[in-house]
């Protein structure tokens, strides 16, 4: 009998021009929770698909209990015991929370559903694990955290004993973190195993036993937890020192850049998807909007850039009212946008890199002369970006855009809006999916935007993003703006009440 | 060199579907005749040739048209859109300019022809900036709008010519336009002709074809030189990117659309602003198959413009081919199964690229381990 329940021992994946995992071997104790640790592209998600049998691997093998066992399928290693909380979450909205469960693997008698003893199995897990769920619930009517629970539920309903995390926490609120670790421990208590996978290093101190650190594809080290640092942590996973903190000064303020009054618009179901909010950013400040995603920050953004029309409220840039305005004007007047989408909004993927860096201002008299593009122009400005913010590419400026990674995608929208030199710049999840290097770079450029008199509006989902940036906290809750607080001195306890809407501030509202 | 090897490369999946499409039509021929096949398919590869200078002359009439079709399909497609309204845009712009040639008689010389020409473009940009209008403004799809648009153009047509002046009964078909406003030869019936006896038998070219081709230079330079082609295949790319820079995306379907529209309006001016031995605008119920070749050859160049002067150029030759394989005892119509077939394997020859490297790949893995098992033993 073997000390580990499923051993991965030198998993070898290759997908077309890259190697996903070169010789990787991840162990796992029986009771224990162990993360794996990774930047993005990593290969961690591969690792795990093998595990859960969506990839085969070119090579190595995956012992059970110390035997071999071979996963060519989801339900080869449903049958070992194998279960995985997916990132986005597979369950049918329409369908009772209790339906989700059962799905798959109805009890039957004579083809009639019994759902009786499905339902006290359900509700006896559920007590035991401290998972509070409501079987009758419609999937579309419950909170992301429940529905995390009821995810977690398929998977015990199932009897597995090898418990799949995939980044669990990313769209959850604080509160709802810490509950997740709990029931984690609680699992782990009882026996089962957990595979978590995670970049968040506070989150692994927390609550993993032994920690795998995977690098670009390859396997870097097993740590236990508790002898390692969070700095030596990071720094397997980068491969580099890396100071967490950015060189930020105290924000100094100076006139209003951008003023907001009762600003609303309408959302779908006769709802208000931005309701009555007021704010304003100064210069030289980096105001954020914390919010968990969907309570209208995407529309507030739209309304503000002009992609959205707005029923009521008033916008001005540098005392001009915008409210009226084309998206171009805007643009000219100094509005600068970092989309939520860099695929759908950001850039035209099937440019190549010169003409996406010209998006902003192809029609200038600077690259275009009675109607013609000058293309000499054009490429001068983007190979004077491309070296001022290190965008890297296969082709230089002649790369199409849709081959280059996520992080030098972004690198290039932030080196477009900031030369535009614009005096608001609004930046909608700067760093989402970016690894730690490229988004320490981006709130660097943030911050030394900030230092440069702009005024910057963060629209962001991470906390961590939030408290590192922000001079000023603004949260919003169903479209509405509940809590204003200061930067330097909010928690993330405080902060977490407000984005899950059970504390509002009366006199801000 | 570079830009010619670049070129080619990026043909070669159009001419892997000539082959094969040729291949296929040459197993109909087989099918259908199989002592004629072989010279059915030399008579459609010579094309034009079949009949010397003069049929060569032919081949340049026919592509005249359907290269402006093919320019005006391409284009919609750089924005994103798909025309499938030429025939319509045509009819109309052939309708006016043959309208103007009729009777503005008042015109003098040169003027005649090209003010024509002018109002036939105008109709057809009018009869394409509508279908622009309704989906910029209405978000109707532009298919739908554009194929009832057809019908439109072609039912209410022949409605205005059979209660005008401008019919005539004994042909059901419309009268000859003034000899001022025949597109002039330009010279190219004095090569394009064969000799019968003493007599030059001049083909139908006309200096249309120097037009047509000068059309595709100028939506060249438009789509890849200037600001408005760049906002234009940006919309085509990516509309919800070109909103977020600024482009107003309404502003440029409809210009696109206008646009195409007015390449398939000088298209039908073209053809029908010829001599009292050409071609005329019969009253029928049919919709100008120029139109939907437009596609064909747009397609085909990969709405280059100019790779579509050159495929517009091979249909227009297969096509006057396939008209000589009568005399072989073959419907004719087996020229449009095989441009058909061109098309179809066109469409798939980018898929069979992909399916083509994979395979090269798993072989060459394959061996590159065998080699590696050979070493250890």
């Amino acid at each position: 009998m073997s000390d580990y329940i499923i051993q991965m021992l030198h998993i070898t994946k290759d997908f077309p021009g890259i190697r996903a995992n070169d010789d990787v071997t991840l162990e796992l104790k029986k009771g224990e929770i162990h993360a794996l640790l990774g930047e993005n592209g990593a290969g961690k998600s591969t690792l795990m698909s093998i595990l859960f049998g969506l990839y085969q691997a070119d090579g190595g093998e995956i012992h059970k209990d110390g035997k071999k066992v071979e996963i060519r399928n989801p339900n080869d290693a449903n049958a070992q015991g194998i279960g995985m909380v997916h990132q986005h979450f597979k369950l049918v909205h329409n369908f009772t929370v209790l339906e989700n469960i059962v799905l798959g693997v109805e009890t039957t008698q004579n083809g009639l559903l019994k759902m009786d003893q499905a339902r006290k199995k359900v509700m006896d897990l559920s007590e035991r694990y401290g998972l509070r769920i409501d079987p009758d619930a419609y999937i579309s009517d419950i909170t992301v955290g429940m529905q995390q629970r009821v995810e977690i539920l398929k998977m015990l309903y199932r009897d597995n004993d090898i418990l799949i995390f995939d980044e669990p926490t990313a769209v959850l609120t604080p509160q709802e973190i810490e509950e997740l670790m709990n029931i984690m421990q609680g699992l782990a208590k009882e026996g089962k195993s957990i595979l978590f996978i995670t970049h968040k290093l506070n989150e692994i101190k927390q609550v993993a036993d032994r920690c795998t650190v995977l690098r670009k594809g390859a396997y870097v080290g097993t740590v236990q937890v508790q002898d390692t640092s969070v700095e030596e942590m990071a720094e397997m996973m980068v491969g580099r020192k890396i100071s967490f903190t950015i060189d930020k000064q105290e924000a100094r303020p100076g006139d209003t850049a951008l003023k907001v009054q009762g600003l609303t618009v309408d959302g779908r179901h006769g709802k208000k998807a931005v309701n009555n909010v007021s704010f304003d950013v100064r210069q030289g400040e980096i105001v954020c909007i914390a919010g968990i995603d969907g309570n209208g920050q995407s529309e507030l953004v739209y309304a503000l850039t002009g992609l959205m029309p707005i029923s009521a409220g008033t916008i001005s840039l540098m005392g001009q009212d915008i409210t009226s305005t084309t998206i171009r004007q805007r643009n000219d007047k100094g509005l600068a946008h970092i989309p939520e989408d860099r695929h759908q909004y950001g850039l035209v993927l099937d440019y190549d890199l010169q003409q996406n860096l010209a998006l902003k201002n192809y029609y200038s008299d600077q690259m275009q002369s009675h109607g013609f593009i000058r293309f000499g122009q054009v490429r001068d400005q983007a190979e004077a970006l491309i070296e001022r913010f290190d965008v890297r590419s296969g082709r230089g400026p002649e790369t199409v855009v849709r081959s280059m990674s996520g992080g030098n995608q972004q690198k290039a929208i932030i080196a477009r809006e900031i030369n535009e030199d614009p005096q608001v710049l609004i930046a909608v999840q700067p760093t989402r999916g970016l690894d730690v290097g490229a988004t320490i770079y981006i709130h660097e450029q943030l911050v030394k935007e900030r230092d440069n008199g702009k005024g910057i509006l963060l629209i962001s989902l991470e906390l961590d993003e939030v408290f590192q940036l922000a001079d000023r906290i603004l949260v919003i809750y169903e479209g509405a703006i509940v809590a204003e607080l200061n930067g330097k001195e909010a928690t993330a306890q405080e902060l977490g009440l407000y984005m899950a809407g059970s504390r509002r501030e009366e006199t801000h509202a | 060199m570079h830009k010619i090897k670049k070129g080619l490369s990026a043909a070669s999946p159009s001419i892997m579907a000539i082959v094969a499409g040729l291949l296929a039509g040459f197993i109909i021929l087989l099918i259908s005749n199989p002592v004629s096949a072989m010279r059915g398919l030399a008579t459609i590869l010579l094309g034009g040739w079949n009949n010397g200078m003069k049929g060569l002359g032919q081949v340049l009439y026919y592509a005249t048209s359907i290269i402006l079709t093919g320019l005006s399909v391409g284009f919609a497609f750089k924005t994103g859109m798909f025309n499938i309204g030429a025939s319509g845009q045509l009819m109309v712009g052939g309708f006016v300019s043959v309208y103007v040639g009729a009777m503005w008689t008042f015109l003098p010389g040169h003027l005649h022809w090209m003010v024509a020409l002018l109002m036939g473009m105008l109709a057809g940009m009018c009869w394409g900036m509508l279908v622009g209008i309704l989906k910029a403004l209405l978000n109707v799809n532009e298919v739908i709008t554009a194929i009832m648009l057809n019908y439109i153009a072609m039912y209410g047509i022949n409605f205005i010519i059979k209660n005008s002046p401008l019919h005539d009964r004994l042909r059901n078909q419309t009268i000859n336009v003034a000899a001022n406003a025949v597109i002039p030869k330009a010279g190219l019936d004095n090569i394009f002709y064969v000799l019968k006896g003493r007599f030059h038998d001049a083909s139908s070219v006309n200096g249309g074809i120097l037009i047509a081709v000068l059309f595709a230079v100028l939506v060249y330079i438009l789509i890849n030189k200037t600001t408005f082609g760049y906002e234009l295949k940006a919309c085509g790319y990516n509309q919800h990117a070109s909103r977020y820079a600024g482009i107003n995306e309404k502003k440029a379907i409809i210009s696109s659309m206008a646009i195409a529209g007015a390449l398939s309006g000088v298209a039908g001016a073209l053809m029908y602003l010829a001599p009292p031995t050409g071609m005329h605008i019969h009253v029928a119920e049919v919709l100008a198959p120029e139109g939907f070749n437009g596609i064909a050859v747009a397609l085909l160049g990969m709405s280059n413009p100019i790779g579509i002067v050159f495929t517009g150029l091979f249909i227009a030759h297969i096509t006057v081919g396939g008209g000589y394989l009568q005399s072989l005892k073959y419907m004719k119509e087996v020229i449009d199964v095989i441009i058909g077939l061109i098309i179809y394997f066109s469409a798939f020859s980018l898929l069979m690229r992909d399916v083509m490297r994979s395979i090269g790949k798993r072989r060459s893995k394959k061996a590159l381990e065998g080699e590696g098992k050979g070493a250890k033993r």
